[in-house]
């Protein structure tokens, strides 16, 4: 047990450390420090904890349980005086709103709770503990190379680091503790952390354009918060002693105690997971520094919310409204893939890309088969490692060209070879087969297909994956291109993010090459612990996947045959004569330059048109579920 | 489960197979012209042809995309008729277009890159209804395993007549055929020069087209599938779905994309899915 | 075995001709003479091609576009040029912006004369073309350094 508070107590240390340290050579050794060690104790619960099932700790409730209620307090405190100062009136109704729910919760319910055993681990811990400790500190550990440069580039912008890094190792703190906690009442601290630190992350910059996305991050994750509490609540009422605070307890405590909180918390982790009506805010998000949007988008944030619904999965499975919460799922996987098809924005594509594989992994939540939380589980491994690589890609092609429109990346690969082969193994990670995400949509496809009302997410998937392959390929397409103009500019990166970025390319690979031993040794004993079933890929098919991801590894060895002897010549341009970089005499001798950029469907795929459509459509979805849960409370 | 013979088997008589289906092709085509057409190895001679001569590249690296391509295309194909996962080989199948796209764009070349956009609009046209039909088949015959579909005696093509005529649909965009030949064409010039082939000359171009056999012989396969309770109708029906091909070839001219990928769509979306959830009804109504 | 000679796929470019001749090479496609028999396809794009069909006596404008086509033709390729005008300038021989002959610009291997060149002779050139085709791969194979393939021989 020491090692899971060690995991949660730690990272507080050394954001608070980190807070006080203000020289940055020291700065930068201890996030390494910290980030080296966070992630070899989360890789020792894999040794430990990885065959001993569920294990409950009990920790004294009373002592701690007035220290969070202090510290929600405060949080909500924090929110109000800055939602004052900024004059957000609905943050500061809705942060009152929660603090009137938390008093009603203190004064009247919280006498007789004693839940016990408040913290756990087991195989979705673990893998979330991975992922939180290996991803998450690898991205800690990039920011100190990259704010460094960002600050340089951005003189506008205060100089925050002290702030920067608390707020990231408090973060990581706080997935820590949300994903070890078996109380919801310390989920729900951990929660409202979770959602305050993305709140300051995102406003890092402090422009109008950081604070106002900032303020909409917040006010649609207080939204959930405000679910979140109303399921303590509720719980607090229908069981005075407690006992059904603790997760597992809930959980087998059947779908007729369980689906009301469920279904609220589930909608606390849509609105964090950012699927549509709320997709905005993570859209928004991307203003803070590029590192935050890994850590939103990865490891942290996003996949709390996630995290939590595939926890309720087999409360939600086979309950209406569990249907409904998939069907938002379905309905954001495909329309925020079309979306992503209109942008250009590298950054901008990942976050509707983001949203896109939330969906579906709410969806495979949703509906709750044993096979479908294997597919989902696979979903949130594979896409927190591809994810953060291309994000951290992105960042540094942007601080090296000074630009994250795809359009801008042509021809990356002859000026910034080495991040442009990891870019392309992570798109190729995104959509490829027999790359990981591919892995997880195709036993998604199996498994809708005998699933209750399966056929719709069938097509879902079948639609929504070839549109992901539109827009992946042709931004692959463009960083291929080989520009016969372009210039090395790839020298001097500093040699930590070249090793997080080396690290997250093979994590990449590497992740697809075991992918068997990690459904074997984590997922399948948690599937079977939940219900009783479990899934994995035939023996066949996985010989198969090894053997092309070996030909795709051996391919690329055809380059040192081809390399040299054939004759080049330049591309043809309609019998024009044209220079090297592609400039060539128009009519009247007049010197044009030619260039080309990507389709974008705007007239179809674009952003306002289906983010209407979406929030409309899933809006829509989620009054029907109120008023199933109305009547279900009633 | 899987059958090595038949992998082996495809690899060497695919191209063979594939090859002789374009030779008589072409002689049909021009017969329905009016004219005499090449003799019937002709495409045979072509591709000879064409590794006897220079390959002239953009970048040596479009050499690797093609390479990717072909091989993946046998791989896919391969495993298609050793008896694997119809998912699987479909995406094995989309992998190695990705390459043939890739290596379009690689070239950085204009008319090269039309070509590659609109390859990849063709894949998303297409795509959907592929994944459907392998979704059908397997509500029909409980497996997603070629070697299993085929030896089900259930006549698959009653139970997926809409699946079918959606397939018969998107096979005219996989086959390269007018209406639908946008990203590259067998015949004459056309408005994009040769689309993503444009720039792969000699050797590049001759594996382009063996890869092309591959991938016809394959799509045939899959017409099998609908009629494996059967083989003796099963052939004919490949027969004539290839003749009907050839018919919608000469008798239709170019259309745009748009109209490409709503078609696609439109009909995958309503016989696809009608199909499917007539089936999906059936089975639960007969339990 | 060469299979040069069986599957020759031309490019045809009209480098100030009267459209004359390029009706007539046209022609050639036609049911009537379907030049595909012999394998003949006219692909539109210099690096699928072997030969080189050019109609017209080039003019400063297209001079250059010749000079490009020609060398974006992967070896071994030959050039026909098809009608008086492109053998030597024809009618608009003395015209100020008239070159005079495609063998001003690039080097031509077969010359197929008339006005307009009747598609029978400009089958027989290609044919005729076929046989240097298939000389110039002979040549391509021989060890390197010695032949000049794009030279060309005149007849
Ligand atoms: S040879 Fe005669 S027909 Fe041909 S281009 Fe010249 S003028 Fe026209």
């Amino acid at each position: 047990m020491i090692d899971l508070v060690f995991l949660i107590v730690f990272p507080l240390i050394a954001a608070v450390l980190l807070l006080v340290v203000s020289k940055d050579s020291i700065r930068d050794a201890l996030v390494k420090i910290s980030a080296l060690l966070i992630g070899i104790v989360s890789l020792m619960t894999l040794f430990l904890y990885y065959n001993t099932g569920a294990l409950y700790f009990p920790v004294g409730y009373q002592q701690v349980s007035q220290i969070i209620f202090l510290v929600e307090v405060f949080l909500a405190l924090f929110i109000l005086y800055l939602g004052i100062k900024y004059r957000k009136s609905l943050a500061v109704v809705l942060i009152l709103v929660q603090l009137g729910l938390l008093a009603y919760f203190e004064m009247f319910c919280s006498e007789a709770l004693h839940a016990v055993q408040n913290l756990f681990i087991d195989q979705l811990s673990i893998i979330m503990a991975l992922i939180i400790g290996i991803i998450g500190s690898a991205i800690a550990v990039y920011a100190v190379g990259y704010m460094g440069t960002y600050h340089r580039n951005h003189p506008e912008v205060q100089d925050r680091r002290r702030t920067f890094f608390f707020m990231v190792f408090l973060f990581i703190s706080s997935m820590f503790g949300l994903v070890f906690s078996n109380n919801l009442i310390w989920v729900f601290l951990f929660w409202e952390l979770t959602t305050v630190c993305s709140f300051i992350l995102i406003g890092y910059s402090r422009s109008e354009e950081a604070v106002n996305n900032a303020f909409l991050a917040l006010v649609m994750n207080l939204l959930g918060g405000i679910a979140f509490a109303g399921a303590l609540i509720y719980l607090a009422g229908i069981d005075p002693s407690g006992n059904l605070f603790e997760i597992n307890q809930l959980i087998s405590a059947g779908q007729a105690l369980a689906i009301v909180p469920a279904v609220l918390i589930s909608f606390a982790g849509i609105t964090k997971a950012a699927l549509m009506p709320f997709s905005s805010w993570l859209v928004g998000a991307m203003v803070a520094p590029t590192p935050v949007s890994a850590l939103l988008h990865s490891s942290t944030m996003v996949k709390a919310g996630v995290y939590i619904i595939v926890r309720f999965s087999p409360v939600l499975s086979g309950s209406f409204e569990g249907l409904i919460i998939a069907m938002i799922g379905g309905f954001t996987f495909l329309l925020a893939s079309a979306i992503a098809i209109s942008q250009s924005n590298a950054k901008k594509v990942l976050a509707y890309s983001t949203i896109a594989n939330l969906g579906l992994i709410v969806a495979c939540a949703g509906i709750g088969t044993y096979k479908l939380v294997w597919a989902a589980i696979m979903l949130i491994i594979f896409h927190a490692i591809a994810k953060s690589l291309l994000f951290l890609c992105v960042g540094t092609v942007e601080n090296r060209i000074g630009s994250k429109d795809i359009e801008d990346m042509a021809g990356l690969i002859v000026r910034m070879p080495k991040i442009a082969v990891m870019m392309f193994i992570g798109i190729a990670g995104m959509f490829l087969a027999p790359f990981g995400m591919l892995i997880s949509k195709w036993v998604a496809i199996e498994a809708f297909i005998d699933a209750p009302f399966g056929i719709i997410f069938v097509t879902i998937l079948a639609f929504g994956g070839s549109i992901t392959v539109l827009f992946w390929s042709k931004w692959m397409g463009k960083i291929i291109s080989i520009t016969q103009y372009g210039k090395r500019v790839e020298g001097n990166i500093r040699s930590e993010k070249w090793f997080v970025l080396y690290l997250l390319t093979s994590l990449t690979v590497l992740v697809c090459l075991i992918f068997p031993l990690i459904s074997s040794v984590l997922i399948e004993p948690f599937v079977l612990s939940v219900y009783g079933f479990t899934t994995r890929l035939a023996q066949d098919n996985i010989m198969i996947m090894v053997m092309m991801l070996f030909l795709l590894m051996i391919m690329p060895l055809s380059m040192l045959f081809y390399r040299n002897g054939a004759k080049e010549l330049p591309p043809y341009m309609g019998g024009r004569p044209t220079t090297p970089d592609m400039k060539f005499a128009g009519s009247m001798g007049i010197v044009r330059e030619s260039s080309f950029s990507n389709y974008y469907f705007e007239q179809y795929c674009g952003e306002s048109r289906l983010l209407m459509a979406g929030t409309g459509l899933c809006l829509g979805l989620i009054l029907i579920g109120a008023t199933l849960l109305l009547g279900v409370i009633v | 489960m899987i059958s090595i013979l038949n992998a082996v088997l495809f690899i060497i008589l695919a191209p063979l197979i594939g090859g002789l289906i374009a030779g008589i092709d072409r002689k049909i085509t021009a017969r329905m012209q009016g004219r005499m057409g090449p003799p019937l190895l002709q495409p045979f001679y072509d591709v000879a042809k064409l590794f006897e001569k220079e390959n002239v590249v953009v970048t040596p690296s479009q050499n690797y995309y093609v390479l990717s391509y072909i091989v993946f295309i046998a791989v896919s194909g391969a495993l298609f008729f050793s008896g694997g996962d119809l998912l699987l080989v479909i995406f094995a199948f989309t992998l190695a277009h990705i390459f043939l796209v890739l290596g379009a764009y690689s070239t950085n070349s204009p008319y090269s890159f039309i070509g590659a956009e609109r390859e990849l609009i063709q894949i998303i046209a297409y795509e959907p209804m592929i994944i459907l039909s392998a979704v059908g088949m397997y509500m029909v015959t409980k497996s997603f395993f070629v070697s299993d579909i085929m030896n089900s005696p259930i006549p698959v093509i009653v139970y997926l007549p809409g699946i079918f005529i959606g397939f018969l649909m998107v096979l005219t965009i996989k086959l390269r055929k007018s209406p639908f030949d946008l990203s590259t064409s067998h015949h004459a010039h056309q408005e994009i020069v040769k689309g993503v082939t444009t720039e792969f000359s000699g050797s590049g171009l001759g594996k382009i087209e063996i890869a092309h056999w591959y991938e016809n012989v394959f799509l045939l396969g899959f017409i099998y599938l609908f009629f494996a309770f059967n083989p003796v109708i099963a052939l004919a029906a490949i027969i004539v779905t290839y003749l009907i091909e050839i018919f919608i070839d000469n008798t239709f001219s170019r259309v745009k994309w748009q109209y490409t990928i709503k078609s696609a769509w439109i009909v995958a979306g309503t016989l696809g899915i009608v199909n499917l959830a007539v089936l999906y009804y059936l089975s639960g109504v007969m339990g | 075995m060469s299979y040069m000679k069986k599957s020759p796929w031309i490019m045809h470019y009209d480098a100030s001709s009267c459209n004359g001749c390029d009706i007539e090479v046209l022609a050639c496609l036609t049911p009537l003479y379907d030049v595909e028999r012999f394998g003949i396809i006219n692909t539109g794009n210099p690096k699928h091609t072997d030969i080189f069909v050019v109609t017209g006596g080039i003019n400063e404008q297209n001079r250059a576009v010749v000079k490009n086509i020609y060398d974006q033709i992967p070896e071994p390729k030959v050039v026909v040029a098809v009608g008086i005008c492109a053998t030597s300038g024809g009618v608009f021989r003395e015209c100020y912006n008239i070159m005079g002959g495609i063998d001003k610009i690039i080097p031509v291997d077969v010359y197929v004369p008339g006005c307009a060149a009747r598609p029978e002779s400009i089958i027989d050139g290609i044919v005729t073309a076929l046989g240097v085709l298939e000389k110039k791969r002979q040549l391509m194979k021989e060890p390197a350094g010695k032949t000049d393939v794009t030279g060309g021989e005149k007849k």
